[in-house]
């Protein structure tokens, strides 16, 4: 694919970094002395956990920020005194990427192209290429408010590519899109590379890191390692163990694990169990705890493994929040959340044809599939957002038309938009949601107390929630989910733009919970959430094409060439032989 | 179990506006300031203006009557002039807003025993105060043609009028715009922070997440209308007692009554306000569709102009404006003493537009979850 | 790759064009699509000028009074009668004050007018005759309105009587004239005042309100990150809310002069060159509140106060600059709308005054330009 002229010629540096560092009023630098280099005709990933600098590192490559100290030159400008030519020659997308919803694509690609000053001439190319690209030829007379999250990624990158940059720099692009549109998004990106672009690709999906020619890794404000991923991959050796064969215990053994002295890291993979042990650690001690059945043998390092180690390990396994809640016992065996036959239409658009499906106690229950295929219209019909058109939706036994208050009482809900106030305190959030949900007086205190002990949010007590970091953001909507002991919790793509440290803490409480017999509903992306799933309903076009345990989809999927697929493989197959048979 | 939820909801409303410093000082500050500035500022009195005069008669009687005229309190400046070039540009440039122009025979006519005339220019462009200063003019000219030989023999039959002001003995402006703003600026604040309080939580995403708390939609309803009810209340509060003590308006009603027809008042406008924001999308159309209900509200509701004087067809549509209502009720409270069943009469359609709003925007609302 | 050309493109005045009329056509298709701006700009205009056109007026119409004659005889029912043929006045006629008294406590009515037993004896006996005029003092202005009107009507008529019993003329023949209004038509002087008070709402509130939306947004960030300049990016706010705003007044304009009949006596120049300038700094004033806040919530708030209000109360529109203590009349120097108030009344009822239109011209360019600097020194390209 890549040509022998590029691949052989040394690649210039389009990036220098010297000695930069930048602080923010009196919190601890936000980047301190950072002296790197990103090159052209390659991915450099920019990952690091939430709050290392990542987004203020790409700005200040723009010349929208200036650095304290050091010097950046971007495609050999100085961004203190060449900030617009630099701007006339890269290609930026940031965070929140600036499309106007209210333009339709067609409009959004006009603006950015005459702001880019795309000669005329060319245009017609130029948008043929792109649209063809993000497979948003169908959509150009579509508002860009309407399209969904991926198709609204795909078109952001298209505008920041209009004039094609010479360094084109990323900012997160893949949070919130389906693992479909950020293989299309990668491959679109690695297109460019081969064209002598230099991409700075930031990102918390380090599955993404691990693809890149190199990698930057950053945290709290330092670079901690620059190099090929491999490289990095390479510490943690020997190390990885895969421990299967305890199916119904994983998540309990898992706990224990995490609380082992030897073990750095460890995270569930549908009926197996992924561990790294530090160095010179005998894995064969684990297997006593796993049970005779068990079995564990070493398997592949990845790039998440290293990272893990990197920063120093991940959590241990104990959630104190789980010790905190009370058993549920198991009792008469009737679901928890139920959907029967749940539709909804919106005009003549059908969003969800009859979903229907059941929730046991203590299950964790996935909702996959692209943007826009429904995923998240189900999921709103079952937290009593949306009311269905046809179908019933049940929580905790309690019918979401009927007795919608007392259904809601019996539910914890935490989207992936932030939805906490962002202009009241840390602790004033905690003590809104503790009189929503009917807390009062001495118990509303103590669980109040509890949960800033159990999340550590006493430091922050004060702080506006809007201006903490977004893992403590995590921890907080997580808190105010979970205040009332909630029988269901309803997880919106709870860790989407998380780092995996964050993430691990954060399942690391829901393993415990579900434990103790709280029963979760989860949209996600994120494929490694999918695998700490019980089971998964894959939903496209309005429909559920697959339900079942994530081992279950991704055996249906294996092929002799690829025995032993990954989620994301099997995400990306099963949706694609739908699409082939509604085709067909 | 409903008040512990709602309370926590309130109380997450008034932080929501106040916790924030900036919001704070806007919701606090300028209104207060607006008191002081607006119920000095907006008055139909007219004093200060400048007059120019041109006395072309060299008799006693023309100097008598640019005597008067300097002497009158009304008038900042006097101008003299002798061109008559002089004074038209003067009143085309704005300079002054009246011009007196006596004639040569003005004297001559007077000690004659026969008619003297006196031209007065007024500026029609600003109509309402030069019609007030024709009105001081033509008294000051009559004071003179009473003292002139032929006045004097015509006095008799002269009426005098006795003016009595109710309320108000000394019209004092700021009695009549002090009480008018208290309902004016809880229109304007109550409005802007209801409407975009619901439309804020919708564009960034907290709305969702109070829809699937617990709460009923009648009590996230009433959650968002309490606690710019709540503001509302503060701003009514000073600006009583801003009125009391320091503008030394006189309190003859029942304070009681006030603060009772106030709630109504406070709902009726945030029922309406919950009523734009339940039909906006976007925080952009909450404040504008405030303000399109805003102006005119305030222009039909008999603050500036009394209500029988616009046309018939016209005035039943100040029926539905809670100002109006209030307005009543505030200035009868204060200045007169306003009778129970008439403050109950006026309240009463306070209490049936609040509830008609907010029956109409918990429905729009619910129908949005559909 | 054609990289080359493009730098070309970027450097030349040509890009700058290329992107200005770009963020010029994205703003309108902007404006095009909310109902909400085309409500302001539009709609509200046509509300306030139907209104002031039709229904709200100054002039005071016929005002509800009550007249108490206390004892018949041919003279008072002859004073009644000319309160009766008044235009100013629907009289209702009682022998006993008290019948009216509750009617004014309620607002009912807005005076009394007592005609005492005495009054006929005292009249044709020359003893100095009195009437009482009682008036609800709880609304100044219309007190003041039915005590001057009540003496003239109580003049006139004496004057009259006068004249017959001795057939004199009055001693000083006063005569009034109201150039540019000889009708006094409240309408006349309201229709700038709305120009005014719609060109602030789509120049300071509309404009901080879509600034502000970009910041909470985040599409000024992306906006930024490309090569448009600051002058630009201000100037792609400023084109199309101000042809919005210049729009808006034409409309309001056209129906003023072509449904209401008011006069329209100056150049459409002069018109234009008045709004286009009092646009300068309404646009200014937008551009640093919404630079200054960042969120649609407190720049609404602040345009509201520092604007709208002012552009009501604080510019002649309807009060008097001339009688406000003197620390206010310092402080509507600062109001633009002052000047362009002043001076639409003189466009559209006295002609052309240059040596007025360029004063205020002048002066509102000077504040439109001391915001605006101060604007762009807080919009310069840079994020924190």
């Amino acid at each position: 694919m890549t040509s022998a002229a590029t691949s052989n010629a040394p690649r210039p540096d389009v990036i220098r970094l010297d000695g930069v560092a930048k602080q923010f009023g009196v919190a601890p630098p936000a980047l301190d002395s950072i002296t790197a280099t990103v090159r052209g005709g390659e991915i450099t990933g920019l990952v690091g956990p939430d709050g290392a600098g990542k987004t203020t590192l790409m700005r200040l490559m723009t010349g929208l920020m200036l650095p304290d100290a050091g010097t950046i030159e971007v495609l050999g400008h100085d961004t203190r005194t060449g900030a617009a030519r630099i701007q006339a020659e890269i290609g930026y997308m940031p965070q929140r990427f600036g499309l106007y919803e209210d333009l339709s694509v067609q409009e959004n690609l006009n603006l950015y192209a005459d702001l880019r000053g795309l000669a005329k001439s060319e245009r017609p190319a130029v948008f043929d290429d792109l649209l063809t690209f993000t497979d948003l030829r169908p959509f150009t007379a579509r508002l860009a408010g309407n399209l969904s999250g991926g198709m609204k990624q795909k078109l952001g990158l298209a505008c920041a590519l209009l004039k094609k940059p010479r360094l084109l720099l990323l900012d997160e692009p893949g949070v919130g899109v389906d693992p479909i549109s950020r293989r299309d998004l990668w491959k679109m990106v690695e297109a460019l590379t081969e064209e002598g672009v230099g991409v700075l690709w930031s990102t918390a999906y380090l599955d993404e890191a691990e693809a890149c020619h190199r990698a930057l890794l950053l945290n709290a404000g330092k670079l901690l390692f620059a190099g090929p991923p491999s490289a990095l991959t390479e510490r943690v050796a020997g190390r990885v163990f895969k421990l299967t064969g305890a199916a119904g215990r994983r998540r309990a053994i898992l706990a224990c694990a995490l609380e082992e002295e030897s073990v750095v890291d460890g995270v569930i993979q549908g009926e197996a169990i992924r561990l790294v042990v530090k160095r010179g650690a005998d894995p064969a001690t684990l297997r006593a705890q796993a049970g005779t059945e068990a079995r564990i043998a070493p398997t592949a390092p990845r790039f998440e493994d290293a990272f893990v180690d990197m920063l120093g390990g991940g959590p241990g396994g104990r959630s104190k929040l789980a010790e905190a809640t009370h058993a549920r016992p198991a009792d008469d065996g009737r679901p928890v959340i139920e959907a029967r036959g749940l539709t909804k239409k919106f005009g003549d658009f059908t969003a969800a044809t009859d979903i229907t499906f059941e929730v046991p106690r203590g299950e964790i229950f996935g909702l996959l599939g692209p943007n826009g295929a429904g995923k998240s219209t189900t999921f709103k019909m079952l937290c009593g957002l949306l009311k269905p058109t046809l179908g019933e939706g049940r929580v905790a036994g309690f019918d979401l038309r009927r007795d919608g208050a007392e259904a809601r009482n019996r539910l914890g809900y935490m989207a992936q938009k932030f939805s906490l106030y962002g202009d009241l305190s840390v602790a004033q959030n905690l003590a809104f949601f503790a009189g929503v949900y009917g807390l009062a007086g001495a118990l509303k205190r103590e669980r109040m107390a509890l949960m800033t002990e159990i999340f550590d949010l006493g430091p922050h007590a004060n702080l506006s929630s809007k201006d903490l970091p977004l893992g403590l953001k995590q921890r907080l909507a997580l808190a105010c989910a979970v205040m009332h002991e909630p029988e269901a919790l309803f997880l919106d793509e709870p860790t989407s733009g998380v780092d995996p440290i964050t993430r691990r803490e954060f399942w690391t409480h829901i393993n415990g919970l579900v434990e103790k017999g709280v029963t979760v509903l989860v949209t996600t992306h994120f494929m490694d959430e999918a695998e700490y799933c019980d089971r998964i309903s894959l939903i496209d076009r309005g429909r559920s094409i697959a339900l079942g345990t994530p081992d279950a989809l991704k055996a249906r999927v294996a092929t002799p060439d690829n025995p032993d697929p990954t989620m994301e493989d099997a995400f990306i197959s099963l949706v694609r032989s739908s699409s082939e048979r509604a085709a067909a | 179990m409903w008040w512990i939820r709602l309370k926590a909801l309130i109380i997450k409303e008034l932080l929501a506006v106040l916790r924030d410093p900036k919001g704070r000082m806007i919701l606090i500050g300028p209104p207060i300031l607006q008191l002081f500035v607006f119920s000095y500022a907006a008055t139909l009195e007219v004093r200060n203006v400048d007059v120019m005069v041109l006395n072309r008669d060299a008799g006693r009687w023309g100097y008598e009557l640019v005597q008067r005229l300097d002497g009158a309190p009304t008038f900042r400046r006097i101008e003299h002039t002798q061109s008559t070039a002089a004074l038209h540009d003067a009143i085309n440039r704005q300079r002054v807003i009246a011009a007196i122009h006596i004639g040569p025979t003005f004297s001559r006519d007077i000690e004659a025993g026969r008619s003297a005339d006196v031209q007065i220019i007024l500026d029609g462009r600003r109509s309402n105060a030069s019609q007030i200063v024709g009105g001081y003019l033509s008294q000051i000219i009559a004071s003179v043609a009473a003292e002139t030989p032929a006045g004097r023999q015509a006095a008799p039959s002269s009426v005098t009028v006795i003016p009595r002001n109710w309320f108000n003995p000394n019209l004092i402006y700021q009695w009549f715009m002090v009480p008018s703003l208290v309902a004016n600026i809880a229109l304007l604040i109550g409005l802007v922070v209801t409407a975009l309080s619901v439309a804020r939580e919708r564009e960034l995403g907290t709305f969702d997440q109070l829809m699937v708390s617990p709460l009923r939609t009648h009590e996230i309803l009433i959650g968002k209308l309490a606690a710019p009810m709540l503001i509302g209340l503060f701003h009514v509060s000073v600006y009583i007692t801003a009125a009391v003590f320091f503008f030394g308006v006189p309190l003859r009603g029942s304070l009681i009554l006030l603060y009772g027809s106030a709630i109504f008042y406070l709902a009726s406008v945030v029922g309406l306000g919950l009523f734009i924001s339940s039909l906006s999308k976007t925080q952009q159309q909450a404040i504008l569709g405030a303000f399109l209900f805003m102006v005119p509200a305030t222009l039909l509701s008999g603050f500036a102009t009394p209500i029988e004087n616009m046309p018939e067809w016209l005035q039943p549509l100040t029926l539905v404006n809670p100002l109006r209502y209030f307005l009543v009720i505030v200035k009868g409270v204060f200045l007169k003493d306003l009778p129970l069943s008439e403050v109950a009469g006026n309240t009463l359609p306070l209490a049936i537009i609040a509830a008609f709003t907010l029956g109409t925007a918990a429905w729009l609302f619910r129908r949005r979850l559909a | 790759m054609t990289v080359s050309t493009h730098s070309v493109v970027n450097g030349s005045r040509r890009g700058s064009t290329v992107r200005l009329a770009a963020l010029v056509h994205k703003e309108s298709l902007q404006i095009l699509r909310d109902p909400s701006s085309i409500l302001i700009a539009f709609v509200l205009p046509a509300v306030l000028l139907f209104l002031f056109g039709y229904g709200v007026s100054l002039d005071t119409a016929r005002t509800r009074v009550g007249l108490v004659i206390e004892a018949q005889t041919p003279l008072t029912q002859d004073l009644a009668a000319s309160f009766q043929a008044s235009r100013y006045f629907d009289v209702a006629v009682a022998r006993d004050r008290r019948a009216f008294e509750e009617d004014l406590v309620l607002g009912r009515i807005r005076g009394i007018i007592v005609v005492p037993a005495t009054f006929a004896t005292d009249f044709t006996a020359r003893r100095n005759p009195a009437i009482q005029v009682i008036v609800d003092g709880s609304d100044t202005n219309t007190a003041n309105f039915v005590q001057n009107y009540a003496q003239g009507t109580v003049g006139n008529w004496a004057a009259m009587r006068g004249a017959e019993t001795a057939a004199r003329p009055p001693a000083i023949n006063v005569q009034s004239r109201y150039w540019f209004n000889s009708e006094l038509k409240s309408r006349n002087f309201l229709v700038p005042g709305s120009v005014a008070i719609v060109m602030t709402l789509v120049g300071t509130l509309l404009t901080s309100l879509v600034v502000a939306r970009e910041w909470e947004r985040g599409t000024m960030e992306a906006i930024m990150a490309t090569p448009v300049s600051a002058t630009e990016l201000l100037a792609g706010k400023i084109v199309p809310y101000f042809l919005l705003g210049l729009t808006s007044m034409t409309l309001c304009v056209a129906i003023a002069v072509l449904l209401f009949g008011v006069p329209f006596r100056g150049s459409l120049l002069a018109l234009y060159a008045l709004s286009a300038a009092f646009l300068v700094p309404a646009l200014g004033q937008g551009l640093l509140i919404s630079a200054a806040t960042k969120n649609q919530f407190l720049a609404s708030q602040v345009a509201l106060m520092s604007a709208f209000l002012p552009a009501f109360l604080l510019s002649g529109f309807l009060f008097e600059i001339s009688s406000m203590p003197t620390v206010i009349q310092w402080i509507t120097l600062l109001v633009p709308a002052r000047y362009l108030i002043q001076s639409l009344q003189t466009v559209f009822l006295a002609g052309d005054i240059w040596s007025m239109f360029l004063r205020d011209i002048a002066i509102m360019l000077l504040i439109g330009s001391v915001l605006f600097l101060l604007a762009a020194r807080s919009t310069r390209k840079r994020i924190a």
